[in-house]
């Protein structure tokens, strides 16, 4: 059994924060796993992408080869077509519909989004509704965690209970937003 | 013992800790600085010393106290910053290291936050030391571990090589017994004086060493070759991430070449002959420089056998590798893919932040040289380095550190003006003290802007030595005429009163100082919790 993901955003959204947590429940479920990522500059309001590798034997790479993920997990739109050629015959994109625009030169959201649906085996989101549904305009990443979670090899009993081992410090208001945000996100995406 | 969830930084200084080091000294900078991150919150209250220090080579100095005392010490830093350090790296490898003293060097291969992607296993070869190469997390702990016996038994230090993959990939570790820390022993003088009469005699020592050195990376539990007598057509030597990436693919080759995984430097010479007369051709797969590749390739080859990598084209000799390049340099197809990748997505490069008060300073820069055409803006390594970006193309210049300063001076004596230097604050403490010193004897008709943060921003906000006030009277104490000392604080309502100031030091023809003083946006967050707690 392997699982590969990857994760990807602009910095700032809180993908290592996804990454952290997954990382979290794949110990606790007893699996071997990697988990790249990217800190420095391009942290800096640049493209974000954490590849995160699960398996119940050894994992040699940190970096998920082209063709093996099983699932690109994106806050954002464009950036899942950014790694697009990562994606497994099979695999399927979680995604965000809500753009971060913060270049000049962002494409029209429609042909971004038709990208998306023309690669086949999708699920859209809309997580800024759905975060603040949640109570916290900041909890976008965990809806699409949530999103993504009935196509992930971990339960979700122990993500919820890796979210908040996660938020532990933050107290058990910021806790109880970001489980509802996972919730939210679970159901949008029908699993 | 229990197994932890680490980066590849934090592997190797969980190692460092548990081999019973003293202290830990660095510099911040990326991929290295998780190394120190969690030495600090190790440290706890006090079981060992775990320091930022002003600078790399600083950082190296202070490590040499600590093993001349006979106790072991880390000291870690980027690639480029052992360059700053390189002076006490050099001449420590023939003082006779008494505590162990491990160098972990993390480099960054495609340059993912660097100016360059500076190999430093040369560096451990121009040394003729030790350097070991972790793959995994879990090498990355007992390498460090071990690199510490090594140090104190053949008396060098050891360099443990890390990469920005290894570095900043998380995953478990299994943990082992904890070691004493050694008690206070200080070394020979005569050992650590390197005037002629002891250096010759320390440097013929560390020759008359080499040999063994060899033998121990010959027998190195480190390294390993897995001769498979199937096939006499294919051998590959991996190192690094790069063994990794070859493993990935392993499975799909029929029959399986034989692998030689090299770990431990200076090159086991054995095992790669003994790999030589079992095949015909060597594909070498390294991360960084084709390191091991040369030296197997010397100049002349093997006879009747190919060498192949990196330098006949197999592998790109720029950049990082990955898993699909490998797979490409072992002529497997790739695998099936979903899609390509769209050649109409935008790239988003890295930017400065919402409300980051170097965007306030280069705005008002850029009007203040409105005027100045010819004017060149000679800058430095930080956040402010992404002011060469549209929007702002607002900087000319980033090489190394503390550049700014002393480019500016030099292109000053050229003939440019304005000369103009923007430098962070923990840049300037860095290396930017020196030259400006130098700048301020001869008056040189020259414009310092300092960004002062109040942080290392870059690398994820450490803290630095001097700031505000301190930074200020650093700055009068190097001899820089007080009434050209300015402080502006870079806001948008003050951009107009901060491009005039700016101006009125350009047209004062000798050294002007402006200190641009609004604390980095999460630092000042960081202070307003701590406030409020």
């Amino acid at each position: 059994m392997k699982q590969d993901i990857i994760l990807a955003g602009v910095g700032g959204q809180g993908i290592l924060t996804i990454a952290n947590i997954i990382d979290y429940a794949a110990q606790k479920s007893g699996l071997c796993f990697k988990q790249a990522e990217v800190h420095g500059m391009s942290q800096r309001g640049g493209a974000v992408q954490s590849h995160v590798r699960l398996s119940d034997v050894e994992i040699y790479s940190d970096l998920v080869p082209k063709g093996a993920a099983d699932l690109i997990l994106s806050v954002e739109p464009l950036e899942a077509l950014r790694y697009i050629d990562y994606l497994h015959v099979e695999g399927k994109i979680v995604v965000s519909r809500n753009p971060y625009v913060n270049i000049p030169d962002y494409p029209d959201l429609d042909k971004v989004l038709d990208a998306i649906k023309q690669s086949g085996n999708h699920v859209i989101v809309d997580s800024e509704k759905l975060s603040r549904d949640a109570g916290s305009p900041r909890s976008q990443n965990i809806v699409m965690l949530g999103a993504a979670s009935g196509f992930m090899v971990l339960e979700e009993a122990i993500l919820i209970q890796s979210i908040k081992e996660f938020f532990k410090s933050k107290g058990d208001k910021i806790i109880d937003m970001n489980i509802e945000a996972f919730r939210l996100g679970r159901e949008a995406a029908g699993t | 013992m229990t197994n932890k969830l680490l980066l590849g930084d934090e592997a190797a200084a969980l190692g460092a800790v548990h081999a019973g080091i003293t202290a830990g000294y660095s510099y911040p900078g990326t991929p290295a600085s998780e190394v120190m991150e969690y030495l600090i919150k190790a440290s706890g209250s006090g079981e060992f010393k775990a320091n930022w220090c002003v600078n790399e080579k600083v950082a190296y100095e202070e490590a040499l106290g600590v093993s001349f005392a006979g106790k072991r010490v880390l000291v870690s830093m980027k690639h480029v910053g052992l360059n700053v350090a390189a002076d006490p790296f050099m001449n420590s490898s023939i003082t006779r290291i008494n505590g162990g003293l491990v160098v972990l060097v993390a480099d960054d291969p495609g340059m993912h936050s660097s100016q360059n992607e500076q190999d430093t296993r040369y560096y451990a070869q121009f040394a003729q030391i030790i350097c070991l190469e972790p793959s995994s997390h879990q090498e990355a702990y007992d390498m460090t571990r071990k690199a510490f016996d090594l140090s104190e038994y053949f008396h060098i230090p050891v360099v443990l090589r890390m990469v920005t993959r290894l570095s900043h990939s998380r995953a478990q570790v299994k943990e082992r017994t904890v070691r004493e820390k050694n008690k206070v022993n200080r070394a020979d003088g005569k050992d650590w004086t390197l005037l002629p009469v002891n250096a010759r005699r320390r440097f013929a020592s560390l020759m008359k060493e080499q040999k063994m050195l060899v033998k121990f990376s010959q027998g190195s539990p480190f390294n390993s070759l897995d001769l498979n007598e199937e096939n006499t057509k294919l051998g590959i030597i991996a190192s690094g991430i790069g063994y990794n990436y070859v493993m990935e693919n392993i499975k799909d080759l029929s029959p399986p070449p034989s692998v030689l995984k090299i770990s431990t430097y200076p090159l086991p010479q054995g095992l790669i002959q003994d790999l030589a007369e079992h095949v015909d051709t060597i594909l070498v797969i390294e991360e960084g420089y084709p390191f091991i590749e040369k030296n197997t390739k010397g100049l002349f080859g093997i006879k009747g056998k190919t060498i192949s990598g990196k330098l006949d084209g197999v592998l790109p000799i720029t950049g990082e590798l990955n898993p699909d390049l490998v797979r490409s340099a072992l002529q497997l197809d790739p695998l099936r893919r979903k899609g390509s990748a769209h050649d109409w997505l935008p790239g988003r490069p890295p930017q400065l932040c919402k409300g980051c008060p170097h965007i306030d300073t280069l705005k008002a820069l850029i009007q203040a040289l409105e005027t100045y055409p010819k004017a060149v803006v000679f800058s430095d390594i930080g956040c402010y380095t992404l002011g060469a970006l549209p929007p702002y193309n607002a900087v000319d210049t980033c090489v190394c550190m503390g550049a700014s300063v002393s480019m500016s001076k030099g292109g000053s004596e050229a003939g440019i003006y304005p000369c103009v230097g923007v430098i962070g604050d923990s840049t300037f403490i860095h290396s930017g003290i020196t030259p400006l010193l130098d700048a301020a004897s001869l008056d040189t008709n020259m414009t310092v802007v300092i960004l002062d943060n109040s942080t290392v921003a870059m690398t994820g906000g450490q803290p630095t030595v001097a700031t505000g006030e301190k930074l200020e009277n650093i700055i009068r104490g190097l001899g820089v005429d007080l009434r050209h000392i300015r402080r502006i604080v870079p806001l948008k309502k003050n951009l107009e009163e901060n491009a005039e100031i700016i101006k009125e030091e350009i047209e004062h023809a000798g050294l002007s100082v402006i200190i641009s003083f609004r604390a980095c946006i999460y630092e000042a967050r960081k202070r307003k919790k701590g406030a409020n707690k």
